[in-house]
């Protein structure tokens, strides 16, 4: 296996002649703020295009996502609860992680066949985004509240709340800002999610979950997985304890089977069916809005 | 004096209650057609079916059953009235048609209301103070959008979508139109509506009316029948975006079938709502909120408190209360104005409560009807609570959309949020406290889209409606019910 630039570039040319032997990561899953191996046992290689082999990679199973989902579930609520400015330093927090690590995601990036110049735009706009939702986070509820004007007496309001649980195909062919892209805004409406990875691009997932865990985001608001989307699709719209579902890409039998089968609970389905993930559009306040619920409450004026 | 020996109410004892039929006199058509490009046309199969008074099985009139070339002639009428009419009109124009409808219902508000009774069976205080004055301020609300659209969505560019297919339920026939037409209309899309099949007199009277206020043809298309016709709506290929209000079991399957497609879609479906009683709430009040949370429209409300959680500490005398002021619900005529309960709305949904009748007395819970008289002629339901329920019987997690209220009690504010939130539907909810800082974490805890605090069953066009979980997605009402019916560019 290649060892990383950052890696071979590492060692020295002092004492010993021969080169320092690299330390190879092992890339886990990440779910309710522990990184574990999936309890199937399975992998995959993950390979460059030149067909270098990167990684074993988990390739989780429909139980990994059940137990993801169950630590999601387990976060969400306090999530949701915790003050809007805590969730946007929260955010900003893992903005300045990204920061820190840009080498080691440009690297990854490169590494997965990603050119180098789109690598390091792909890094910038992580980044920038991360800030850019950090700052929703005490924001939408105000662009998308209101206050009804009844004609009764009563005061009504309607207020933004999360829709919960949310399972995550995560962009194939942007494995970092597509990841982000997707990610972000619903973590900033409070829900927390599962998302299944880039298969071909899932370095920097998990990396991306080292700087999560780092950054003071509870476990369990943003659970990440590795492996295969055509085995997990099913189960990610199934689960009666997901919410909404946010797929990305463009099968359309994907999209039907997701449309479909998350029915059984009435998920919300979204799709996201760009390719490029820098474009300044591809980020706003009403991709929060896709995965909140607006709530309206009626009390009465008199005494 | 303990909790349950303080005074009862005493009606009814010398004075009895003289019938007071509302009298206005009302024009129903032996026979309707499809109303399609402007005008009632003739069924393609040439099908009809009779709709009845539930209160007295008497036919009405017979109306078409549009086959699936009837809706793709009614489709194609409102395609051609999207691309040539309606989608070109300045806006200011189409607030101005939806203004005239408003108006026009107005005027003709206590005609509607007769015959919403008739046709339907719900007490005609309800029709006449509810349910046509709601509609009429639905389509006057969504008037004064239709050329305000830009400040709407900031930042973003509203477009129609294009042809909207609507299937709306037998509960509240006229103020469902209202509620599908006017904002699609407000926002440039035109319309193929669908009525329920027991229910489609007053839609029927619309089409009449938006003739009147002439409405450019094809812009309000609306077609009549059962099952079939809806699905033929729902699935046609032209149709850009659909809106369907009825039970959760359907909305499923309306999504199934247009899972393939780009179509846009809002559901409004069931709901087994929470109503919490505190030990600190008024407790008078809290008595008539429970009353109009369930026994509203004979129950027959998507958004019925049709669970009753009571504190541990009150249960007895709010339960006391609450039975006395049933014993003094009047079950009649839907036309006297002195009626609280009307007609249940057909036979099958009689037939379907009197089964959940008989599953929550074999399930355990015990059953309580005040000792009122009922008609005999047509489809009638006492006011009936479970007491003793329990989380898993079928009384408290299936819809019953009858009169029918299953009554638990909780000790603490977390079990009462807990017990509030054991159900997969999540439309709304309420809450009976005096004491605010309660009211905002209560209301805040529990997982619906409407939430009445002091109050129940209140209902505005600024309001936004709409469930959480499996009691749909999508709003309707407000600001927020805009948003269903244009695309964002």
């Amino acid at each position: 296996m290649k060892t990383t630039e950052t890696n071979t570039a590492a060692a020295s040319p002092a004492i010993d002649a021969s080169p320092r032997l690299g330390v190879l990561k092992t890339y886990k899953l990440y779910i309710g703020g522990k990184f574990p191996r999936t309890e199937s046992g399975r992998f995959y290689k993950l390979t460059s295009p030149t067909g270098e082999v990167l990684a074993n990679m988990c390739q989780g199973s429909r139980k990994d996502f059940r137990e993801a989902v169950v630590a999601a579930r387990g976060a969400q609520g306090k999530w949701a609860s915790a003050t809007a400015y805590n969730r946007g330093q929260i955010l900003y927090r893992i903005a300045e992680m990204l920061e820190g690590r840009s080498s080691q995601f440009v690297a990854e990036l490169v590494q997965m066949g990603t050119p180098v110049s789109e690598a390091q735009a792909q890094v910038a706009c992580a980044i920038d985004r991360m800030v850019y939702y950090a700052g929703w986070c005490d924001k939408y509820q105000q662009v998308f509240s209101s206050v009804n004007p009844v004609a009764s007496s009563h005061f009504n309001f309607s207020v933004p709340e999360p829709t919960g649980v949310v399972s995550v195909i995560a962009p194939e062919a942007s494995g970092l800002a597509g990841l982000i892209s997707v990610i972000a805004p619903i973590i900033v409406g409070g829900n927390a999610c599962v998302v299944l990875a880039s298969n071909s691009q899932a370095l920097c997932a998990i990396t991306l979950a080292e700087v999560l865990h780092t950054s003071d985001l509870p476990g369990g608001v943003v659970n990440i997985l590795t492996g295969d989307r055509d085995e997990l699709l099913e189960h990610f719209a199934s689960h009666m304890d997901v919410n909404a579902m946010v797929y990305c890409g463009n099968d359309a039998d994907h999209i039907e089977k997701v449309r479909t089968t998350a029915t059984g609970n009435l998920k919300r389905t979204l799709t996201r069916s760009r390719t490029d993930w820098i474009a300044e559009d591809a980020q706003g306040p009403y991709d929060i809005l896709d995965t909140i619920e607006i709530k309206t409450t009626w009390h009465p004026i008199g005494v | 004096m303990t909790q349950t020996d303080t005074p009862k109410l005493v009606f009814d004892t010398d004075w009895s209650y003289a019938p007071a039929p509302e009298t206005v006199p009302v024009q129903i058509d032996d026979r309707y057609g499809l109303f399609i490009d402007g005008q009632f046309v003739e069924p393609g199969d040439g099908k009809y079916f009779d709709t009845i008074n539930p209160a007295n099985r008497q036919r009405l009139a017979e109306v078409a059953e549009a086959g699936k070339a009837d809706v793709d002639k009614a489709v194609k009428a409102a395609r051609k009235a999207y691309d040539n009419v309606w989608s070109k009109m300045p806006a200011r124009d189409r607030g101005k048609y939806l203004y005239r409808i408003a108006r026009i219902l107005q005027e003709r508000a206590r005609e509607f209301a007769v015959i919403e009774s008739m046709d339907g069976g719900k007490a005609i205080r309800e029709s006449r103070d509810v349910d046509i004055p709601l509609a009429a301020a639905h389509f006057f609300y969504y008037a004064g959008w239709a050329d305000k659209l830009d400040y709407a969505f900031p930042g973003k560019v509203p477009d129609s979508l294009g042809v909207v297919g609507q299937v709306i339920p037998w509960n509240f026939p006229l103020l469902m139109a209202a509620w599908k037409i006017a904002p699609a209309l407000a926002c440039g899309n035109t319309v193929v509506l669908k009525p329920a099949e027991t229910t489609p007199l007053t839609a029927l009277k619309l089409a009449e009316l938006i003739r009147d206020a002439e409405l450019p043809p094809g812009v309000v298309n609306i077609v009549t029948g059962a099952g079939a016709t809806g699905a033929a709506i729902m699935s046609h290929p032209d149709v850009d975006k659909v809106a369907f209000t009825g039970s959760t079991e359907v909305g499923k399957a309306i999504l199934k079938s247009i899972a393939g497609t780009s179509k846009k879609y809002t559901m409004e479906l069931g709901g087994k709502a929470a109503n919490l009683i505190f030990e600190d709430a008024p407790i008078d009040q809290a008595v008539e909120g429970i009353i109009n949370g369930i026994f509203f429209n004979q129950g027959h409300v998507c958004c019925a408190g049709s669970r009753l959680f009571v504190q541990e500490s009150v249960a007895d005398i709010v339960i006391r209360k609450l039975q006395d002021r049933m014993q003094t619900l009047i079950v009649g005529d839907p036309l006297d104005k002195n009626t609280d309960i009307g007609a249940i709305n057909s036979k099958p949904q009689l037939e379907k409560i009197e089964y959940y009748l008989k599953v929550g007395q074999e399930e355990g819970a015990k059953m309580w009807q005040p000792t009122c008289s009922v008609p005999d002629s047509g489809f009638f339901c006492k006011p009936t609570l479970f007491l003793d329920a329990s989380q898993s019987h079928r009384v408290v997690q299936e819809e019953i959309f009858g009169p029918v209220l299953a009554i638990q009690t909780f000790r603490t504010v977390e079990e009462g949020i807990a017990k509030a939130n054991n159900t997969p539907y999540g439309l709304s909810g309420g809450v009976w406290t005096d004491k605010g800082s309660k009211i905002f974490k209560v209301t805040s805890k529990i997982r619906a889209g409407v939430i009445w605090a002091n109050t129940y069953n209140k209902f505005d066009p600024g309001s936004p409606f709409g469930g959480y979980k499996e009691s749909g997605m999508g709003r309707e009402g407000g600001l927020h019910g805009l948003k269903e019916y244009v695309s964002l560019n």
